[in-house]
């Protein structure tokens, strides 16, 4: 069954592209920064900024979504949550499990922020998923990329690009994605444990088995893993740990940072991406919960940004300071010298008069 | 003009004859030729940084090459440039079970890399059907898919690293050991860039855990029709088959005459369907499939009884190209792909389309994924044949484009679908798309004419379709 083209639900009204066009346009004649904005649920992520508000979140509707095709294309001011329920109600979701962080988070920020939830190293990231956007480039060009199948090597992957890019390169008005199933069985599994050695070893075993993992968690008290998929029992019996029949609440908890760990109050929240066999880091004496089967590490501490990034960056990882602190410095690892030569050449090709969300990803562009 | 980079390098790496540049002179796309300037074929990371900054140096063009199995011309060389193989990076550096992980140089082949880390319940998943010989390189340059993309993805969703040099000769890392990286993803655009954005020489690849059994499924159908509806209905009930393929009548029969696996030769298609996990997941899908299967008018499942004849199942569709071969003097390839709905009337058209051309056609279809590879038979040895056969090739990648599709899912634009590029995107796309190349190549001097048409051809090209439906030079005939 197709779902309705276009219909009363999702009319024309809110296809809003031409007036972000015209804004861009005329901010960029005038070299007006744009802070762009949707539903300012990852308002915190990502460096402060100024700049003329570009709301696109009356850019709103579901423009294609067949089933069968395990595709769907919407508008970027859509809700997630619109999204969400209507993979859902066929049966289908968004396999890497995006945060919210809020119920107002808007597909195109998902997209932008690039973000993805505990499912990420059992079945993919964001950027995995997406395979067309339709954007506006910094000089007010409304450009298409990708497309709605599932294969496609026609050009540069700029829809990829466009992922986690922060919307430095370009408002986003238009992303298809991939969608998967959603798991037929899905069970929480718990162990209590205390050791992070211990924790770090178990996450690495039962990832290199053939066990549907689809999450895993250790908060310094116990270890979690997810299981979903079809027919999940035998492997259920694999795994020495008990089920938790309210389990599926705590990935979501974990997904939306509601948990005690990241509500406390306390230093800044540091997110620390390293490959998954990296032993305890030398951060002992600093609060950590440890997710993706060890390559996510969150981190609560007021340690100086060298120092972190100095140990982080040793294990071949790098280390965002991802809510609180100082919001005006480098929040994001910074790059090697060629890598940032680079990524200001293409921030300039994408938007020459540098007014999309200036500085909100890196101080100098 | 290349008298300058001689005494720079060993002379033991320089071709320069007719005779030793000949190989070199096409790719797996062989109706395009053309004789390189000159041949390097280093051995060590120092020879092939002083060869890239001579060409930056002395504005040279430059083309590396793997081991030339492109499928639209992506490595054929230029007469005023260089050819770079980087054949002899043939060494798997390092394998990590535990990361599940492997960095290879780039001109590691893709079986080689399950081959090695077979011992460890692992494997690369991105199977191209080249895979004998293609190199891993040449896979992130293409972004090389295979039959099971539609379960574990193409190369873009299989590497993590890349250690890549820059037309200046510099060093990029690009990704990390790590699952992500800050600033952009860069990863996703050198995958899938055709060597115009840089050198790749190290690869860090994913590796995944063996599945605990694998199984293989074939039905018959009467109609194409329902064949592509059983594929639907597989994805709708919430199955992701590992591969899910089809084959036309003409493929089937192709595929049979030469391997003799006793495919239903009077199907109007068949689909292969193969399902992998542990076994009671199988069990599960295998009963749910092949319910689905009869819904959908199958009148004939098989299911593999055993390895071997799973593997005799799949060698007819992995022998379809050469298959095809054998009927033919010669077949054009073409790799659009479509979302699956518009399936029946892709195929209608291609058949008559065929009429139209005078040349026949047989269909190999990625049908999980909608990536289709209709096989146009010519004789390149009759005069005014290839023409046709690129101009009916053209028409089903048009036709691909129009139905919300692509002209190329894995092979790539290289020299061949310039043209379809100017349908495909307008203007402005291709004018980001050369403003992305300038940001990493200002010079345009790595792999230069590929992939992105400039916008004059594809002016050029708007001009022949345009004048109210009249097209230039109408004295000249056209199919």
């Amino acid at each position: 069954m197709a779902y309705p083209l276009i219909g009363s639900r999702f009319d024309m009204s809110s296809d809003i592209s031409a007036q972000l066009q015209e804004s861009v346009q005329t901010a960029m004649t005038q070299s007006v920064p744009l802070k762009i904005v949707g539903g300012q649920s990852k308002a915190f992520y990502g460096r402060a900024m100024e700049g003329q508000i570009l709301s696109i979140a009356g850019h709103q509707g579901i423009i294609s979504y067949e089933p069968s095709e395990l595709v769907i294309t919407a508008r970027a001011g859509t809700p997630l949550q619109e999204i969400s329920q209507t993979l859902a109600a066929q049966g289908q979701c968004l396999a890497f499990d995006p945060p919210h962080f809020g119920e107002t988070a808007t597909w195109g920020g998902t997209i932008a922020c690039g973000l993805s939830g505990p499912a990420r190293p059992y079945q993919g990231a964001a950027r995995d998923f997406v395979l067309g956007v339709k954007c506006l480039n910094g000089k007010g060009e409304i450009l298409r990329f990708g497309g709605q199948v599932m294969k496609n090597v026609a050009g540069y992957d700029v829809s990829r690009l466009m992922v986690g890019a922060l919307g430095t390169l370009g408002v986003l008005l238009e992303i298809s994605c991939k969608v998967l199933p959603l798991p037929a069985e899905e069970i929480t599994l718990v162990k209590p444990m205390t050791s992070e050695k211990e924790a770090l070893a178990q996450m690495i075993f039962w990832g290199n088995q053939t066990v549907p993992l689809t999450a895993s968690c250790f908060d310094g008290e116990k270890l979690l893993f997810r299981l979903g998929g079809i027919a999940i029992q035998p492997a259920q019996q694999k795994i020495p740990a008990e089920v938790w029949n309210e389990g599926n609440l705590f990935w979501i908890e974990l997904r939306e940072q509601r948990l005690p760990f990241f509500t406390a109050a306390g230093p800044p929240l540091w997110r620390l991406s390293v490959p998954p066999t990296t032993p305890p880091l030398e951060l002992s004496e600093e609060k950590q919960l440890i997710e993706w089967g060890g390559a996510l590490r969150w981190l609560r501490s007021d340690l100086p940004a060298e120092t972190i990034r100095a140990i982080v960056a040793q294990v071949g990882g790098h280390a965002t300071l991802f809510r609180g602190g100082d919001r005006t410095s480098e929040v994001f690892h910074p790059l090697a010298n060629e890598l940032e030569k680079l990524h200001r050449r293409l921030k300039e090709q994408f938007d020459p008069r540098l007014i999309l969300n200036p500085r909100r990803m890196a101080m100098n562009w | 003009m290349f008298q300058q980079l001689y005494p720079l390098i060993p002379q033991s790496v320089i071709l320069r004859s007719d005779e030793e540049v000949r190989p070199y002179e096409c790719d797996g796309l062989s109706v395009y030729t053309e004789r390189p300037g000159v041949v390097i074929i280093p051995n060590t990371l120092e020879e092939v940084k002083t060869i890239i900054r001579f060409c930056h140096t002395y504005q040279i063009p430059l083309v590396t090459r793997g081991a030339g199995t492109s499928l639209s011309g992506g490595a054929l060389p230029r007469k005023d440039g260089i050819l770079l193989s980087l054949a002899k990076f043939n060494r798997i550096i390092k394998i990590d079970p535990i990361n599940r992980t492997a960095r290879l140089e780039p001109g590691v082949r893709n079986l080689a890399i399950t081959q090695a880390v077979t011992q460890y319940g692992l494997y690369y998943a991105p199977d191209p059907s080249s895979q004998i010989a293609c190199t891993i390189g040449g896979n992130v340059a293409e972004n090389a898919g295979g039959v099971h993309c539609l379960k574990y993805g193409l190369t873009v969703h299989n590497i993590l690293e890349l250690k890549v040099l820059t037309i200046e000769g510099d060093w990029l890392t690009i990704g990390s050991q790590a699952w992500d990286t800050p600033g952009y993803d860069l990863l996703a655009l050198i995958t899938g860039s055709e060597g115009l954005l840089g050198v790749i020489m190290e690869v860090t690849v994913k590796l995944l855990p063996k599945p605990e059994q694998t199984c293989v499924l074939l039905a018959a159908f009467h109609k194409v029709t329902m064949a592509s509806v059983a594929v639907a209905n597989i994805i709708a009930a919430g199955i992701i088959p590992a591969g899910l393929e089809m084959m036309d009548n003409a493929a089937i029969q192709a595929a049979e005459d030469f391997v003799r696996v006793g495919y239903p030769v009077k199907a109007a298609a068949i689909l292969l369907c193969e399902l992998d996990g542990h076994r009671d997941e199988i069990d599960k899908q295998l009963k749910q499939v092949s319910t689905l299967l009869e819904s959908a008018g199958a009148y004939e499942i098989r299911l593999a009884q055993n390895e071997q004849q799973r593997l005799q199942f799949w060698a007819g569709r992995k022998a379809a190209f050469p298959a095809v071969g054998r009927i033919s003097p010669d077949y054009y390839c073409m790799d659009g792909t479509i979302p699956r709905r518009h399936l029946s009337e892709v195929l209608q058209r291609i058949s008559e389309l065929s009429q139209q051309y005078g040349l026949a056609v047989a269909n190999v279809f990625h049908a999980g994924d909608g990536n289709l590879h209709p096989l146009i038979l010519f004789d390149a040895n009759r005069k005014g044949e290839l023409q046709r056969a690129e101009e009916f090739g053209g028409k089903i990648l048009e036709l691909c484009v129009e139905v919300g599709g692509t002209i190329t899912g894995e092979h790539g634009v290289g020299i061949e679908k310039l043209n379809q590029m100017c349908i495909q995107f307008n203007t402005a796309e291709l004018t980001q798309f050369h403003g992305i190349k300038s940001a990493f190549d200002s010079a345009g001097l790595l792999n230069p004419g590929k992939a992105i048409p400039t916008l004059h051809r594809c002016a050029e090209l708007g001009a022949m379709h345009v004048h109210h439906g009249q097209l230039r030079l109408p004295e000249l005939e056209r199919f």
